[in-house]
């Protein structure tokens, strides 16, 4: 199966290693992610006010070029996942924002929100589903005590989003028992890491990132994985000495996939 | 001193928020993770944009302290969406010329040795125009 794949700017730089499992966890559950051409950065958040059209063109840009393919789009960051699905839903439910957005368009060919777009662990539940995922485990997590951290992006507003239930969400849960591990539920799961305050208020940040974790830690867990850069940044930034890791990477432990033909990690 | 009216008038339109649904019961406040570090909370700037005293909201620094975690927006049982009030006047206030909460050159002293490239692009998506 192959389905167009949105990097963003930080899996090419500082979060290298959530691409690359990605790539390679994919690979090993017959998915081939193909990365558009030309892709700009989405900008990290998306800015509700329709008033907004410029900011948002790369992502119609990249939407429109997955459809030009004819394959659904999947994204790994939470946070260009929320811009990208949040812009296909105004170009699909804002006729005036969608009507502006194709005049700067027009010499491209236009774009009206066809695009289907996932984040990876939708693909994970929808189009490889959990059951075949488990068959394929190699290294099973077994005795693993692992907290889900979904922050912010993944789940809100979730009336764009619709990837889970916000306030009680599953889906990381449901991979982490998939893999083998133990999945650890605890309040926070759900609540924001600070994001970008930290350019500003860097003691605000780490304030978010200690409640979430001290929580986390409380109810049992000795790790806690996300799919954000800016996330695991925070949860490590402030200082809690807790193991932060990134999803895929453990999907890849899991599938036997950390490492690559010629043994390296 | 700008005209209430006018700014009251320009904030609804660019939010496209109708703050007249807001029942008051403070559920987006309590919810929203940087309440301490504000003056001014969600259900203040959707009932201060409500009655038009809009100025005290331009001036104060909670304006970029809100994180668009999209709580309020998600937990509002009226689905007034008070975050899209607080970008609105957000915009208001940095789309003036020289209004920028952040440039460009203040960019290189933030970077450090782990700095994800999101956090410095997400800031200034949303301290520039």
């Amino acid at each position: 199966m192959k389905v167009s794949y949105f990097p963003g700017c930080t899996l090419k730089n500082k979060a290298k290693d959530l691409d690359m499992y990605a790539y390679r966890s994919a690979e090993a559950l017959g998915v081939t992610l193909e990365e558009i051409d030309e892709w700009q950065c989405c900008g990290g958040v998306f800015t509700s006010s329709a008033s907004e059209v410029a900011t948002k063109l790369s992502s119609v840009r990249a939407l429109k070029a997955t459809n030009d393919k004819g394959q659904p789009l999947v994204t790994v960051c939470s946070a260009c996942h929320n811009v990208i699905k949040q812009t296909n839903y105004a170009m699909q439910n804002n006729p005036e924002f969608a009507a502006k957005v194709n005049r700067y368009m027009a010499a491209d060919g236009g774009y009206n929100g066809e695009t289907e777009v996932y984040h990876y662990l939708e693909m994970l539940r929808e189009l490889v589903g959990f059951d075949a995922l488990k068959e394929k485990v190699v290294n099973s997590l077994k005795g693993k005590k692992i907290a889900a951290y979904y922050g912010c992006l993944l789940l809100r507003p979730n009336k764009v989003m619709r990837m889970d239930d916000p306030e009680n969400p599953s889906i990381m849960e449901d991979l982490i028992c998939a893999l083998g591990a133990e999945a650890v539920v605890y309040a926070r799961r759900n609540e924001c890491c600070g994001a970008y305050i930290s350019v500003e208020s860097p003691d605000a940040a780490k304030k978010n990132a200690l409640a979430i974790i001290e929580n986390a830690r409380a109810a049992g867990a000795e790790m806690i994985v996300t799919a954000c850069p800016l996330c695991k940044y925070n949860l490590e930034k402030c200082g809690a000495d807790f193991p932060i890791v990134y999803f895929t990477e453990l999907l890849a432990e899991a599938l036997g996939v950390k490492e690559d033909t010629n043994g390296k990690q | 001193m700008e005209n209430n009216k006018y700014l009251r008038e320009e904030i609804i339109r660019i939010s496209n928020v109708n703050t007249k649904k807001c029942m008051k019961c403070g559920k987006c406040s309590a919810t929203c993770p940087m309440y301490d570090e504000m003056e001014y909370h969600p259900h203040q700037f959707v009932g201060m944009v409500e009655t038009g005293d809009i100025q005290p909201l331009l001036d104060s620094d909670s304006l970029y302290k809100c994180l668009s975690c999209f709580a309020c927006v998600d937990r509002c049982p009226r689905g007034v969406e008070p975050a899209k009030v607080v970008e609105a006047v957000r915009l208001t206030a940095i789309r003036k010329q020289g209004a920028n909460r952040m440039t460009a050159n203040d960019v290189p002293a933030m970077i450090e040795e782990d700095t994800p490239q999101q956090l410095l692009v997400s800031a200034f998506r949303k301290y520039t125009k």
